[in-house]
């Protein structure tokens, strides 16, 4: 049987800031969507030259050596405290963190707030899946009022454990933050709007403005216990409903 | 001969940190050395550096450890509590070799303690690593002020030299005395190239680099556990055959050495001073390097002499690695904090005192 003669075009391929190394995320998980965001950003900024990346601990623990770029690896919580130095010695260099919820939202709280109130000229992309992934599926300051989690095995209950932590409105109060917004990447719009909130975090950090702070809503099936598929309509559903998406400060000077 | 100057042991370390290149200090305050900050905080900006005064210890050894990954020549200084909060940062460094200078400027006790007085109880957690993860790090203890200026110099070149964060050891006593202080910049010789700093990748031929995760870290732990504590091992043992230091004074001709280290090695310089007088034959052993610890030196001098009194302003955790270098072989005897004057946080082991436990094993 002949075979038919099909013509071929490359329509897509690996961006060329994403290393050959395989991705270590479950299937479905949004971080390698957005590691390709990132990699896309950085390469039409024009900025890989004298950018320098530091990613937390948990899921995007292995990032580092996913990027062809200067990316080193923090302990929990504590990126923004390194990224402050590297910054401060490196003025000229564009120096982010990667952090999650549990790295930024519970044990760094503290380093992330301070880092803003220093008024550092710091970009933070921040990684919502309203969960502990890496540890298997813990209850994070983000999960939602009434998630199961294997920390709370009878849901989330708000009298005992609080409300979840909207991140991107608290920074957006805080007088050093030039840019603060809310993404997803679950639908390619909405990965087009994340992209140009990223770029616009990265360029309040260049242009000299100030912090520059972007929250990911990032599908983890395997700790919402979903399929790929359905983890999309739970942020849809559920996470969009507790954390609207958008941009809550945008300024151009900071008096 | 260099400019001579009228400081404290703070501020010797800032100067001393400054004279040697090192432009960029975290820190947050704690007593007795919040001096060291101060100064830093007035000079740095003035010579292009940066100061950044940290919301807590834990923040001052991650920026720390930022800064080295920078591939500056970083410090920072704190006191007791403010070391304790530092151990996970220094595991950290240490796994990534990172180098650096820290400062710890000892208080009493655990805990609050007596608040910010004088104290040599973290002997034990310097030398032997408060942190998770068996590692190293090089411990220097001045005696004086001028000592803690030079040291610090040798310490900024021996974390370079070795890629390992080097401690300073002081006290409340050395740290808040003043002396003449000449400010002589010493030369250690060349130093290997940072090439593996972050600063961009396109200051550096397109590399990238991955620190703490990626394989142009010699050592680096994703190599294996076994490659990465091999690395360390031989990195440790060259520290050991090459870097021990140390002082005696009259100790050649000793019938009683006595052992102390920093501000308690003063006091017994003294008392050794006072015995001679008497008749008494003591002699003075003063480790400089707690880590790497020169045993093989202390064992000859204790043998020697037949007869040791350690003296440390501790409960006793110096005289530990003192009784490990002599190897029962000679009698160890140990003052504590117990020969203190007072029992309030002021009280202090005078040569006094020491010399009436001199006399009492002679």
């Amino acid at each position: 049987m002949k075979e038919k003669a099909i013509a071929k075009e490359k329509v897509c391929g690996r961006p060329r800031l994403r290393n050959l190394m395989p991705g270590i995320t479950c299937p479905g998980c949004h971080y390698g969507i957005i590691i390709r965001l990132l990699c896309e950003v950085i390469d039409e900024m024009g900025i890989e030259d004298n950018i320098i990346g530091l990613a937390g601990v948990g899921c995007s623990y292995a990032w580092p050596m996913t990027f062809d770029i200067d990316f080193g690896s923090c302990p929990h919580g504590r990126a923004p405290a390194m990224a402050t130095a590297i910054k401060r010695i490196h003025p000229e260099s564009v120096v982010f963190t990667v952090q999650g919820d549990g790295d930024l939202g519970a044990i760094g709280l503290g380093c992330f707030m301070n880092a803003l109130l220093r008024g550092e000229k710091l970009t933070t992309i921040f990684l919502n899946n309203a969960g502990y992934g890496m540890t298997g599926g813990q209850m994070a300051p983000t999960t939602l009022p009434g998630m199961r989690t294997t920390t709370t095995p009878y849901g989330r209950d708000p009298k005992t454990t609080g409300y979840p932590l909207h991140a991107a409105e608290l920074v957006a109060t805080m007088k050093s933050v030039a840019y603060s917004a809310r993404c997803t990447v679950h639908t390619p719009a909405n990965y087009q709007r994340a992209k140009r909130a990223t770029k616009m975090a990265f360029k309040k950090q260049i242009d000299g403005i100030g912090y520059g702070f972007v929250e990911f809503l990032s599908a983890c099936p395997s700790v919402w216990g979903l399929s790929p598929v359905e983890s999309l309509q739970f942020i849809e559903e559920k996470m969009l409903a507790e954390f609207p998406l958008g941009e809550f400060k945008n300024v151009d000077s900071i008096d | 001969m260099a400019e001579k100057v009228f400081i404290d042991g703070n501020e010797a370390v800032a100067r001393g940190a400054i004279q040697t290149g090192c432009k960029h200090f975290f820190g947050y305050p704690i007593t007795p050395q919040s001096e060291i900050a101060e100064y830093m905080s007035r000079e740095l900006p003035q010579i292009g550096g940066a100061f950044v005064q940290s919301e807590c210890e834990g923040a001052s050894i991650y920026m720390l450890y930022g800064g080295a990954l920078a591939g500056a020549k970083v410090m920072t200084s704190t006191s007791s509590p403010g070391f304790s909060l530092m151990q996970e940062g220094i595991s950290y460094i240490s796994a990534a070799q990172a180098p650096c200078v820290i400062v710890n400027v000892m208080r009493m006790g655990p805990g609050i303690g007596t608040g910010g007085q004088q104290g040599q109880t973290d002997y034990r957690q310097v030398t032997k690593g408060g942190g998770h993860g068996a590692y190293r790090c090089i411990v220097l203890a001045p005696s004086s002020p001028q000592e803690t200026f030079d040291l610090v110099q040798r310490a900024f070149y021996l974390a370079d030299k070795y890629r390992i964060a080097a401690i300073v050891l002081t006290d409340f006593i050395i740290g808040r005395m003043a002396e003449p202080v000449e400010l002589r910049t010493l030369e250690f010789g060349p130093l290997p190239e940072k090439e593996w700093a972050l600063k961009g990748k396109g200051g550096k031929g397109g590399r990238c680099d991955h620190p703490a995760g990626a394989p142009r870290f010699p050592g680096d732990l994703s190599k294996g556990i076994i490659t990465f504590y091999m690395h360390l091992l031989d990195k440790y043992q060259r520290i050991a055959e090459s870097e021990v230091r140390y002082d005696t004074y009259l100790a050649d001709d000793a019938t009683l050495l006595v052992a102390a280290y920093g501000s308690s090695a003063r006091m017994a310089r003294s008392a050794v001073n006072m015995a001679r007088a008497e008749g008494i034959n003591a002699g003075l052993f003063r480790p400089i390097t707690l880590w790497p610890f020169p045993e093989e030196p202390l064992r000859q001098a204790a043998l020697a002499a037949g007869k040791v009194l350690v003296v440390e302003d501790s409960p006793g955790e110096f005289v530990e690695d003192v009784r490990f270098a002599v190897q029962g072989r000679v009698p160890v005897h140990l003052l504590g904090l117990w020969g203190r004057h007072n029992e309030r946080g002021g009280g202090i082991i005078y040569p006094e005192r020491i010399l009436e436990e001199i006399e009492k094993l002679t």
